[in-house]
């Protein structure tokens, strides 16, 4: 065993090492197995999520450094490390009737699932620059095949190659962000960076870093403007990827972001603040009035995902405890909510119509009441109604930057929910007051049920009793850039 | 009996009109007479388990009422937090008879998607209750937002003609409103926060903060944003006449019995006592924006030829007044203002009622199309008179108690602004005799008309209880002014403690002249008109260096203690 391992580390990563050797036997699973009984690779998918998170369970509380002081095991982690086995999960249920439909129904798609959460969970933990930059590829890379599994589709290979072009860019850009705080450091530990900053004075060089990380994150979260991929990438892969790219890849670089500037770059405040104060206020703004003329549905969606990251930002920009606190609480529930609108996207794919145009829509109300109702409340949810998770989520934004004193950016933020909500009505028009659409019935497949019923349990339950989420993500917050045991090799 | 019994009276009046809607979503959407009888029978429950506000409330008590506190979300001090004192209860007990009336009256008039309607309709109650009882900023918020959305569906779907377009307006209107009012309630969160060090929501510990101006002044802005967006005041009423005009008949009643009244309920509950200096300084734009709005809305109402959009435009005039009488800031003042928003809930809601059984029998609301409807809907004209008297303010109905109210209060402060307003009075009675006299009196033009019914049964009956009130309000007020002391001896506390610290910082100035701070009494209303003599007058009168101020209040306490 080299230097600076323990056995104990083993325990603290027992869950990435279930969920990759879950992974690799899922994949002989689907070489073993004939062509008929792939449905039941969902299980299995399931069932590895299941113990990922089970083997999670007793290292609640905990507040470590493993692995030669690569990866914290601390409730931050934790928290995100849910929030990427919740999506992770919800994307595998919404997944099987879309790939049946599509006629791609197979084993190595589950596979890169949790392949592309796995690395998510290694972002989570990362505290050290190629650790980071390690769990970050892992997930682009397994992305990058998901974004153009339909192999038939041009939008889905179109989407593809633009993603991987884009994305190698990006973590070119971000790469050599990272080199130059190595290089001015001489360390890659997240904590070590802080320290080593703290003695010396801000050199033109480390801000050229630092913005190159910004650069870098603000691609992976798809901030303006850096977002020119997202829309075509969004629309042109497979709805349930759609939606875990949204969702799951999104708040993983928000922990890397949260990490960087939280951990590493503490000292640069008053230089990052400004550039992600700016950034917050384009990202949303562009989102949301370039949603505003969009009339596929996925394409608005999409949209709306990149204004939301606009919010999210606001979290990052403020930089308080608050402000962390409000973005974990809103990527909680930004999943129930952004994931049951992507069900209800994947519900309306069937065999003789794509149905992801707004049109398609049309008196959904009428030929499945309880889809169009599951629908209205993710959309007032996304829009920050009460009595939805999506208010509370909205709630502590806000709170967050009144309370640091950015009132402007407060004020732009609540202008642009405003203009939000009308894109998303109109969706409502469309589902119940609009004559009905043709197409072959809606058949809500029970594994799409089940999306649908968990959705609309967590943006219903997060938004009138949040207690207990905001307790949990309070406790992950506090967690964040705390002095760590085993912040040097011992 | 008073409200000592731990009975949790308000969860009760919230939450029927929710179990209500629950109900019908396990009925078979096509068994529409069924979804009626529940409907119909959970809203009346509603109104019914409401009562005991009228008879349990304790006038003297100057205490929030019915209290019930339970912990919601701990961590940020956010507490399911109810309680009513005489304002709120009178507004509850509105929202819970119009509520009724407005299910009663759709009977007959909506066959189509049933079920929604009546589920759409006992949420807005839910909301509409909601927002009245909470007593914790964070549970009034999202109440206050719950309401969009049902009125939303209600006149997007139900409407007519431009239902899409008026049901977006008012959606939006409303939101930005009220997104820019919980910037504010945020700012005065994390103020208070960084007095005490706890996290709190409690409305009744801002009823005791004392804000800065600067800050008082910002957030006096964000909720005035939020408020007067909902009255409406103008320039923020156009959303109005479309939802009004577009919404079902049951969707304008309750827009115009108790949805509007949110503003006002939101001016005098929380802009008011909690930010007093702000509300001083605002009085004149205030005053102005409400005497434009008295003035242009009945001068708009005038000019209409819809039925339904001229009792619209007369809702901007007559909200003018209550926003006049309330920023009087003196007792008679807020007390002509909260009475008047009792009559224009059920006067305007009455008259709403009226113009949806015209609709429903022609299907069309031009006042050309109608003409001598007296001779073949006696009955109906005799309701359609008394509302348009009451909604005129003549004496022995209710309108006038809350006008003449609002005027007192008024001339005290400004004699010009009070002269203005009777102009606007002038201008009510003009344009709602000119409406019936072109749709009530002459010859029978049209033959479309002649065969019309007049009310029936169900229909007289939503109609008794208002005339009641009408006459109950206009003839004998006393009980109704009585409870609202308590309320309006809270705002007004807030307001001259504000003004003696003001008189106090400019003492010395020459210029500073003695403010007459307000004529403050049990049953003041009553008194100044000479119907009650029990209680003398008492003018408290201020002088610029504040050396009275503690007298006016011994005076007030001696007075509670010697009833």
């Amino acid at each position: 065993m080299p230097p600076g391992f323990s056995v104990l580390d083993f325990y603290y990563l027992l869950p990435e090492l279930v969920l990759t050797s879950g992974a690799l036997v899922l994949l002989a699973v689907d070489v073993m197995i004939s062509k008929k009984s792939q449905g039941l690779l969902m299980w299995l998918a399931l069932g590895i999520v299941a113990m990922t998170g089970a083997a999670m369970l007793p290292l609640a509380g905990v507040n470590v450094t493993v692995a030669r002081g690569l990866m914290a095991v601390d409730a931050f982690a934790f928290f995100f490390k849910v929030v990427f086995l919740v999506t992770a999960a919800l994307t595998i249920l919404m997944s099987s009737r879309y790939l049946e439909v599509e006629n791609v129904h197979f084993g190595e798609y589950y596979f890169l699932i949790l392949c592309a959460t796995l690395g998510m969970m290694v972002m989570a933990s990362a505290v050290d620059l190629i650790a980071i930059f390690i769990g970050l590829e892992t997930m682009a890379v397994s992305f990058y095949i998901l974004v153009g599994y339909l192999k038939p589709s041009r939008r889905s290979n179109e989407a593809a190659v633009k993603y991987f072009l884009l994305g190698a860019f990006s973590l070119g850009i971000l790469l050599y962000g990272m080199s130059i705080l190595y290089g001015l450091t001489g360390t890659t530990n997240l904590h070590g960076i802080m320290e080593v900053l703290d003695s010396s004075d801000i050199s033109p060089v480390l801000l050229l870093g630092m913005v190159l990380v910004i650069a870098g994150v603000g691609f992976k979260v798809a901030a303006v403007p850096f977002h020119m991929w997202a829309p075509d990438v969004y629309e042109g892969a497979p709805t349930p990827v759609t939606a875990f790219l949204s969702v799951g890849s999104k708040a993983a670089s928000f922990a890397v972001a949260l990490r960087i500037f939280q951990e590493a770059l503490p000292g640069l405040k008053d230089e990052w603040q400004p550039l992600f104060w700016l950034l917050a206020v384009l990202t949303m703004t562009v989102g949301n009035i370039s949603a505003l003329t969009q009339s596929n549905l996925k394409r608005m969606l999409a949209y709306s995902s990149i204004a939301h990251a606009g919010y999210i930002l606001m979290g990052v920009a403020v930089g308080t405890p608050w402000g962390i606190q409000a973005m974990l609480i809103y990527l909680a529930v930004y999943v129930f909510m952004q994931l049951g609108a992507f069900a209800v996207v994947v519900m309306m794919r069937r065999q003789d119509i794509v149905g992801d145009e707004l049109k398609d829509l049309s008196g959904l109300y009428f030929r499945n009441p309880v889809a169009a109702i599951a629908m209205l409340l993710f959309l007032l949810s996304l829009g920050g109604i009460p009595p939805t998770a999506g208010f509370m989520g909205k709630f502590w934004l806000f709170g967050a930057s009144i309370d640091a004193g950015f009132y402007w950016l407060a004020i732009i933020a609540v202008a642009n929910s405003a203009v939000s909500l009308y894109y998303y009505i109109r969706v409502v028009v469309f589902m119940w007051m609009k004559e009905e659409a043709g197409g072959s019935p809606i058949v809500v497949q029970p594994a799409l049920a089940v999306t649908l019923v968990i959705g609309v349990v967590g943006t219903v339950l997060l938004g009138i009793y949040p207690a207990p989420l905001f307790d949990f993500a309070e406790m992950s917050a506090r967690s964040l850039g705390m002095v760590r045991l085993a912040a040097g090799i011992p | 009996m008073t409200n000592t019994a731990n009975f949790p009276l308000l969860s009760l009046i919230l939450f029927t009109p929710f179990v209500g809607a629950v109900l019908l979503l396990f009925v078979n959407k096509n068994r529409q007479d069924t979804l009626r009888w529940i409907a119909n029978i959970t809203s009346g429950l509603g109104f019914l388990v409401s009562l005991p506000l009228w008879f349990w409330y304790d006038p003297l008590d100057p205490d929030w009422q019915f209290v019930e506190r339970l912990q919601w979300i701990p961590s940020i001090g956010a507490e399911y937090h109810l309680g009513v004192d005489g304002f709120s209860s009178l507004l509850i007990l509105l929202a819970t008879l119009m509520g009724f009336l407005a299910i009663m009256s759709s009977w007959t008039a909506i066959t189509e998607r049933v079920k929604e309607y009546y589920v759409f309709l006992l949420l807005l109650q839910v909301g509409m209750i909601g927002a009245f009882v909470a007593l914790d900023f964070l549970l009034f918020f999202l109440f206050w937002e719950v309401m969009l959305v049902p009125m939303y569906f209600l006149i997007g779907i139900w409407g007519s003609d431009r239902r899409l377009y008026s049901a977006i307006k008012f959606f939006l209107y409303t939101l930005v409103g009220s997104v820019v009012m919980l910037l504010g309630i945020l700012t005065l969160y994390f103020y208070q926060h960084s007095l005490t060090g706890t996290y709190t929501f409690d409305v009744t510990v801002f009823h005791q903060l004392s804000v800065p101006a600067d800050i008082q002044f910002w957030v006096f802005l964000a909720f005035f944003l939020g408020f007067a967006i909902k009255v409406p005041m103008f320039p923020f009423h156009t959303w109005l006449p479309d939802a009004h005009t577009d919404a079902p008949t049951a969707g304008s009643v309750i827009l115009a019995a108790v949805l509007l009244k949110m503003g006002t309920y939101g001016f005098i509950r929380f802009s008011l006592p909690i930010l007093p200096e702000a509300s001083r300084d605002f009085v004149p734009m205030i005053v102005w924006l409400s005497i434009i709005g008295i003035i242009y809305g009945a001068l708009v109402a005038l000019a209409q030829s819809d039925w339904k959009r001229l009792v619209a435009y007369s809702s901007v005039s007559h909200m003018g007044m209550v926003m006049l009488g309330m920023f009087a800031l003196n007792p008679v003042g807020i007390t002509g203002s909260i009475v008047q928003q009792i009559n224009h809930g059920i006067t305007t809601g009455a008259l709403f009622l009226l113009v949806g059984v015209v609709y429903e029998r022609r299907h069309t609301r031009e006042i050309s199309e109608y003409g001598g409807l007296s001779k073949v809907m006696p009955v109906y004209a005799a309701i359609f008179l008394i509302m348009t008297m009451s909604s005129i303010g003549l004496p022995a109905l209710n309108g006038f108690i809350g006008e003449i109210l609002i005027l007192q209060g008024i001339f005290v402060e400004n004699k010009m602004w009070a002269g203005v307003a009777a102009v606007g009075i002038v201008l009510g009675a003009t344009y709602m005799l000119w409406l019936y006299q072109r749709t009530m009196f002459g010859d029978v033009t049209n033959p479309k008309n002649e065969n019309l019914p007049d009310l029936g049964l169900r229909e007289l009956a939503t109609f008794v209880p208002l005339i009641v009130l009408v006459f109950w309000i206009g003839l004998y007020p006393s009980p109704l002014i009585n409870r609202l002391e308590t309320s309006v001896e809270r705002v007004m506390s807030r307001l001259s403690a504000s003004e003696r610290r003001d008189a106090q910082a400019g003492c010395g100035d020459a210029s500073a002249v003695p403010t007459v701070m307000a004529k403050r009494n049990k049953g003041f209303g009553v008194d100044t008109l000479g119907w009650d003599r029990s209680h003398s007058d008492e003018l408290a009168v201020i002088d610029a260096c504040g050396a009275s101020a503690p007298l006016t209040v011994t005076a007030i306490t001696d007075k509670r203690e010697s009833d």
